[in-house]
């Protein structure tokens, strides 16, 4: 019962995170500022909803394979994103800066 | 003895991906092992980058930063998201020292950089990194550094 409120909290929180993920993603106002908001489906999504399904699998093999999932995630999605924004760079495509820092653009 | 110490690795994690313990299928997975490592070997790829043991007493630690670091940047991003009211964003691009000795180090705090929602590493060079960040209190706490102190950074001796 109690790990069923527990992991039933984490997938709903999960899903809740994902559905912001996507209202980032139509929110912000260009290509770097919405890899931040993809960041989010990246981690916390990913892994609450893990988390979920892992605590209602039990102690299990179906554990293990969701807890390698969410190594393989945590290895893998950051170097995707790395090499997403690292692309964007070098095809020239300039982030949108915050204009009252002064900083130039180049 | 590192190759050893694979093998036993990759028994332990065949076993818990097929659950099974029939003989046949035991030695079948013990065969696939043997071979594995000794391609391995052949391949010199079992080396302290592709296997990095010497990093496991640091590693712990470093996990629950970054599971702290990642849910109170994630609660962040989240609320600048639905906020909907106001400009609630100030994109910036910096530039912040990398103080690791190692390659293994720098790609750790560059992942763990971009791991964080509200910082993406765009480039990665020996002495930097390029990070991309939502706000500029998230640029900010980066430039003070505190994240470089918790990767996992040792350096192996050949």
């Amino acid at each position: 019962m109690i790990i069923d409120i527990l992991s039933w909290s984490c997938l709903l929180g999960g899903g809740l995170l994902g559905v912001v993920g996507g209202i980032g993603i139509h929110r912000f106002p260009d290509f770097y500022s919405r890899q931040h908001a993809t960041g989010i489906t990246d981690t916390l999504c990913a892994m609450l909803i893990l988390l979920g399904l892992g605590l209602q699998a039990g102690m299990s093999f179906a554990t293990f394979k969701l807890a390698l999932i969410f190594m393989f995630l945590f290895l893998t999605s950051p170097t995707a994103s790395h090499a997403l924004a690292n692309a964007a760079m070098h095809g020239g495509l300039k982030p949108k800066l915050d204009s009252a820092t002064g900083k130039d653009e180049s | 003895m590192k190759a050893f110490s694979y093998g036993v690795f990759l028994f332990v994690f065949w076993l818990l991906l097929s659950g099974h313990f029939e003989p046949l299928l035991l030695g079948l997975g013990l065969t696939s092992v043997v071979l594995t490592i000794f391609l391995a070997k052949r391949m010199n790829v079992i080396d302290h980058e592709s296997y990095p043991v010497h990093l496991s007493s640091q590693f712990p630690a470093f996990f629950v930063y970054i599971s702290r670091e990642i849910v109170s940047a994630n609660i962040d991003v989240a609320k600048r998201i639905m906020k909907f009211r106001c400009k609630s964003i100030s994109p910036q691009l910096i530039e912040i020292p990398v103080p690791q000795k190692t390659d293994m180090g720098r790609v750790i705090y560059a992942n763990a950089i971009t791991l964080t929602p509200g910082t993406v590493s765009v480039e990665l060079t020996k002495d930097k990194i390029i990070v991309h960040a939502l706000t500029r209190e998230a640029a900010d706490d980066l430039s003070a550094g505190s994240m470089a102190k918790a990767i996992p950074d040792q350096v192996v001796e050949k």
